[in-house]
C-alpha cells in the first residue's frame, strides 16, 4: 500500500513530539495549541503502527517486514481516518518483533499477524522502556534491571523483578499494513504502591 | 504534584488508641478483680515529641553538630559518617536491643539514613515520601507523599535522604524537583524544576545544605543527559548557579569529547557532596560517561569519573581529579572522597580519600588550588590498571580488559565495582577507615551502536555474563585501613556480596547490614570481631545513623532491599545455581541498650 500521505502526517506529528520531549511544553500542549487528547489515548482497534525511530520513522509498518526473532523496534499506533499519532505519553509506546511461527504459544499466535507480535513497550517492574533484546534466548530484556519476557508466550516473565507480562496488543491485517486489532489486554505501566505507613 | 498529609493529632490520636488499647488488655484481669472505682488507672500513652518546638538548623549546626543529633546525609561536612556517641560501645553492645519499628509501606531499595535532629526524625524511601517520626517512641508525626508524574520510569527508585536547613525538610525526587516542606507540617514551601524527567533526568541523593542554599545533582547517566549540580535559595528555591558536569564548548576539557558527545555523556552525580568550609569549596563524585564503550567517544571525557571541587558561591570549578580516563567498564565514581587528615612523610595532610568503584584506594589532597594526587593503591583485585603514573595518577590501562564497540571484554572489579554508592566510614577515634567492599567479582559485555533518543538507554552493551575468580570463597567484606600507613588493618569476609553502608561510633563500634542474609551487624572497631547482629524483615542498604535523646543512645536504619543490590545477587545466584530469597519491604528499626 501506499503510505506516503500517512508519513508527511507522520512527520508533522513528530515534530511536535520532539518538542513535548524537550521539556519545553507540558504533555498536551504545544504553546497556546492544545494538542488533539486523541494523541493521548491508548491503540485503538483499527488504528495501524508506524515506526517510532530512525530512517523508516513514521512509515507504515507492513505485515511482511522486520526479520523472524530479531531484535524489537519500537512503534506508535496511528488512527489512518484523521492521522493521529497515539504518541501524546509513553505509555502508548509499542515493541513490535516477528517470531517464528512454530514457536508461538496458542494464545499468542491467536494475537498476531504473519508472525507479529506487539506488546507495551514499558516495563510492569519501574516502567523502563524494555530496549533490549537477549539474542540468546531471543526475549525482551528491561535494560535497566534485566527483566526478561518471552514474545513467543504472551511476553511473560522469564526472568528478572516484573511482577507480570507485558500488555499485548492484538494485531491484525489492514490492508497490508500491521493493524490493531483490540485494546491491549493487560496491565500498561507499573504500580508506584504509595502506602502510607500511617494508614490515611 | 504534592499530597501533604497532616496528622499530628490523628497520628497521636491512632497510637494513643492502640496503646490504650494494648493496656486494657494487660490490665483486664486485674480489673475483673477490683472495683471499678479500685481498677488501677491506665497510665498515659508517651506523647509525641513536641514538633512545634523544633529547633532550627543554622550553619552553625550544621558545622559543629552536637553529639546528640544527625543532621545529614553522613552526619558532618567531611562525610565521616561518624557519631561522638559512646554510651552503647564494644563492651556492652550485646545488650543491644529492639526499641521500635516503623513499616514504611513500601518496597524496593530503602538507602536513606534516619536523620535526627532533636528528637525528631525524618526518612525518605523510594517513590519519595518522607516521614517525621517522634525519635525516641515511634509515633508518627507527619508524611509527605509526592504524587510522581504517571509516565515516569524509574531505574533507580530510591531516595537518599533529607536535607534540614532553617526550618524546613529538603529532598530531590526522581522527578528532577527539589520540594522543601516546612518542618513542622510537611506543608509544602516551595517546589523547583531542576531538568526534565522525560529526558532522563532524576535524582536520588540527599541534598547539602549549607549558606543559605542547597546543592543538588542529577542522574541519568544511563540514558543520555548532561549531568550538573546546582545550587537553589534555600528560602525560595530560586537557582543561584549550575555547573555542568561536562565542559561547554570554549570551556577547559570540552575538547576530551567528541563533537557532539558532551551533550549526552551522562557524568551524573549520585551521592551528597561533602563540603570544606575553610576552602569554601563543596567536593562532588562524578558518574561515568556515556555510551559505555570507551571507543564510542574518543578522548578522556572530563568529568566524567573524577571528584570536582565547586566553589561555594559560584559553583566555579575549582579543581578536579580524573580517576580513570575514557572509562568502559560503568565504574561511576559516585562516592564522594571523605575529607579527613593524612600522614605521609611527616606531613599532614588535608586529604580527600576515596575507596573507588573501580577498585583502587585514592588518597588525594585539597588546597585552595585545587586538588593534588598523592597516590593510590588497590584494595580489591583489579585486572585493569598497568601502573598508575606517580605524579599525576593518571592510569595505564591493559586493553584485554576494557570493553568496546564490538568487542567483548571481562573485567575485575565488576561493573558494580570494589565498592558502589554505598558510604565508607571514618572513625578519629581508630584513625580507621572502614570500606563495604566486594572482591572476587567480574564483568563481562561488548559495546554495541546506540541512538540517542530523550529518555531512552544510552548505554550501547550487551552483557556477556559475570564470573567470580576461580578458588574465591567469598565476595563482600569490610575492610578496615589505617591510611597513614596503607595498611589493611582487619578484613571481615561475607560469602554473599556487601552493599551495606557503614555507620562508625565513638563506642568503638561499627554499623551495617549490606548482605542477602538480612544481617544487621555490630563490629569491633579496632578488631573487626562480630559483637552483636539482628537478623531484620530485609535486606539492609539503607545508611545508618545514630543519635540520643533525652541522654539516651539509639542506633537506628531503615530496612529495605531492592535495585542494585538485588540485581547483583540475581547475578551471582544464576552463577552459582541458586536462588536467594530475599523479602522486600521497607521498615525503619531503631535499637537501644535495655534500661
Amino acid at each position: 500500500m501506499s503510505n506516503k500521505p500517512l508519513k508527511d502526517s507522520v512527520k508533522r506529528r513528530t515534530v511536535l513530539e520532539g518538542i513535548c520531549a524537550a521539556g519545553l511544553v507540558v504533555p498536551g500542549m504545544v504553546g497556546a495549541q492544545v494538542l488533539d487528547p486523541a494523541t493521548l489515548t491508548p491503540p485503538q482497534a483499527n488504528d495501524v503502527l508506524v515506526y517510532s525511530y530512525g530512517d523508516e520513522s513514521g512509515n507504515v509498518i507492513g505485515i511482511n517486514e522486520l526479520d523472524a526473532d530479531s531484535k524489537q523496534i519500537f512503534a506508535w499506533a496511528m488512527d489512518p481516518v484523521n492521522r493521529i499519532l497515539r504518541n501524546g505519553t509513553r505509555l502508548n509506546q509499542v515493541v513490535l518483533v516477528r517470531v517464528a511461527p512454530d514457536r508461538l504459544s496458542d494464545e499468542t499466535a491467536a494475537r498476531s499477524i504473519n508472525g507479529l507480535v506487539a506488546y507495551s513497550g514499558v516495563c510492569s517492574h519501574t516502567g523502563c522502556d524494555v530496549t533490549d533484546w537477549n539474542d540468546e534466548f531471543l526475549r525482551f530484556q528491561c535494560p535497566c534491571h534485566e527483566s526478561q519476557f518471552d514474545p513467543a508466550d504472551g511476553a511473560r516473565v522469564v526472568g528478572g523483578p516484573a511482577p507480570w507480562q507485558l500488555a499485548a496488543l492484538p494485531l491484525k491485517d489492514i490492508d497490508g499494513a500491521v493493524g490493531v486489532a483490540r485494546e491491549f489486554e493487560g496491565r500498561v505501566g507499573f504500580p508506584q504502591p504509595g502506602l502510607s505507613p500511617f494508614g490515611i | 504534584m504534592k499530597i501533604t498529609i497532616t496528622l499530628i493529632k490523628k497520628g497521636t490520636l491512632l497510637v494513643a488508641c492502640l496503646l490504650a488499647l494494648a493496656a486494657c488488655e494487660e490490665q483486664q484481669p486485674a480489673a475483673t478483680q477490683e472495683s471499678v472505682a479500685d481498677a488501677p488507672r491506665i497510665s498515659s500513652p508517651p506523647q509525641p515529641a513536641d514538633i512545634s518546638a523544633y529547633s532550627a538548623v543554622t550553619d552553625d549546626r550544621l558545622l559543629n553538630p552536637e553529639p546528640e543529633n544527625w543532621l545529614m546525609f553522613r552526619r558532618t561536612y567531611d562525610g565521616q559518617g561518624y557519631s561522638p556517641l559512646d554510651e552503647i560501645n564494644a563492651d556492652n553492645v550485646g545488650n543491644l536491643r529492639f526499641a521500635w519499628s516503623m513499616s514504611t509501606g513500601l518496597t524496593e531499595g530503602h538507602q536513606s539514613p534516619p536523620i535526627v535532629n532533636n528528637g525528631i526524625m525524618f526518612v525518605t524511601t523510594p517513590l519519595n515520601h518522607v516521614i517525621a517520626v517522634d525519635a525516641a517512641t515511634g509515633d508518627g508525626l507527619w508524611e509527605y507523599s509526592r504524587q510522581l508524574p504517571f509516565d515516569i520510569s524509574l531505574i533507580h527508585p530510591t531516595n537518599r535522604g533529607v536535607a534540614l536547613y532553617g526550618d524546613k525538610v529538603y529532598m530531590a525526587t526522581s522527578d528532577a524537583n527539589v520540594v522543601a516542606l516546612d518542618a513542622r507540617s510537611g506543608e509544602v514551601i516551595w517546589e523547583q524544576p531542576v531538568a526534565d524527567y522525560r529526558n532522563g533526568y532524576y535524582m536520588t541523593l540527599a541534598p547539602l545544605p549549607a549558606e543559605g542554599k542547597i546543592l543538588v545533582g542529577v542522574s541519568g547517566g544511563e540514558r543520555g543527559i548532561r549531568g550538573f549540580i546546582t545550587a537553589l535559595d534555600a528560602e525560595s528555591g530560586e537557582e543561584l548557579w549550575k555547573t555542568y558536569t561536562i565542559p561547554g564548548p570554549g570551556e577547559f576539557g570540552n575538547d576530551t569529547w567528541p563533537e557532539d558527545g558532551w551533550q549526552t555523556g551522562g557524568a551524573s552525580v549520585w551521592v551528597t557532596g561533602n563540603y570544606d568550609p575553610e576552602l569554601n569549596m563543596s567536593f562532588w563524585g562524578i558518574g561515568n560517561a556515556g555510551p559505555w564503550a570507551g571507543d564510542a567517544r574518543p578522548g578522556d571525557n572530563l568529568y566524567a569519573n573524577s571528584v570536582i571541587a565547586l566553589d561555594m558561591d559560584t559553583g566555579e570549578l575549582q579543581g578536579y581529579h580524573q580517576y580513570h580516563w575514557n572509562g568502559s567498564w560503568d565504574w561511576d565514581e559516585v562516592s564522594t572522597p571523605i575529607l579527613m587528615d593524612v600522614e605521609r612523610e611527616g606531613r599532614t595532610i588535608k586529604a580527600l580519600v576515596h575507596p573507588g568503584r573501580n577498585g583502587y584506594l585514592w588518597v588525594l589532597e585539597r588546597t585552595a588550588e585545587g586538588i593534588n594526587f598523592i597516590d593510590a593503591e588497590p584494595y580489591v583485585y583489579q585486572d585493569v590498571f598497568t601502573s598508575i603514573d606517580p605524579e599525576t595518577g593518571r592510569p595505564t590501562y591493559d586493553m584485554a580488559h576494557k570493553p568496546g564497540l564490538g568487542k567483548v571484554a571481562s573485567y575485575c572489579p565488576s561493573l558494580s565495582g570494589g565498592k558502589n554508592w554505598v558510604p565508607a566510614a571514618y572513625s578519629p577515634q581508630t584513625g580507621l577507615l572502614y570500606i563495604p567492599a566486594n572482591d572476587n567479582y567480574c564483568s563481562s559485555w561488548e559495546g554495541t551502536d546506540v541512538e540517542y533518543r530523550p529518555g531512552q538507554g544510552f548505554t550501547g552493551t550487551t552483557n556477556r555474563g559475570a564470573s567470580i575468580i576461580e578458588g574465591a570463597d567469598h565476595i563482600g567484606e569490610i575492610q578496615a585501613w589505617n591510611v597513614n600507613t596503607g595498611e589493611e588493618v582487619w578484613t571481615k569476609e561475607f560469602e554473599l556480596a556487601n552493599w551495606g553502608p557503614i555507620l562508625a561510633t565513638a563506642g568503638n563500634l561499627i554499623f551495617s547490614g549490606g548482605t542477602a542474609d538480612r544481617l544487621f551487624r555490630a563490629h569491633n572497631a579496632s578488631t573487626g570481631e562480630l559483637v552483636w547482629e539482628q537478623r531484620l524483615n530485609s535486606g539492609v542498604t539503607g545508611v545508618p545513623t545514630s543519635f540520643a535523646v533525652n541522654g539516651k543512645q539509639y542506633v537506628a536504619v531503615q530496612s529495605g532491599w531492592g535495585i542494585d543490590a538485588a540485581g547483583m545477587q540475581r547475578r551471582l545466584d544464576t552463577l552459582q545455581g541458586r536462588t536467594t530469597i530475599v523479602p522486600q519491604g521497607g521498615v525503619v528499626w531503631v535499637f537501644a541498650l535495655d534500661d
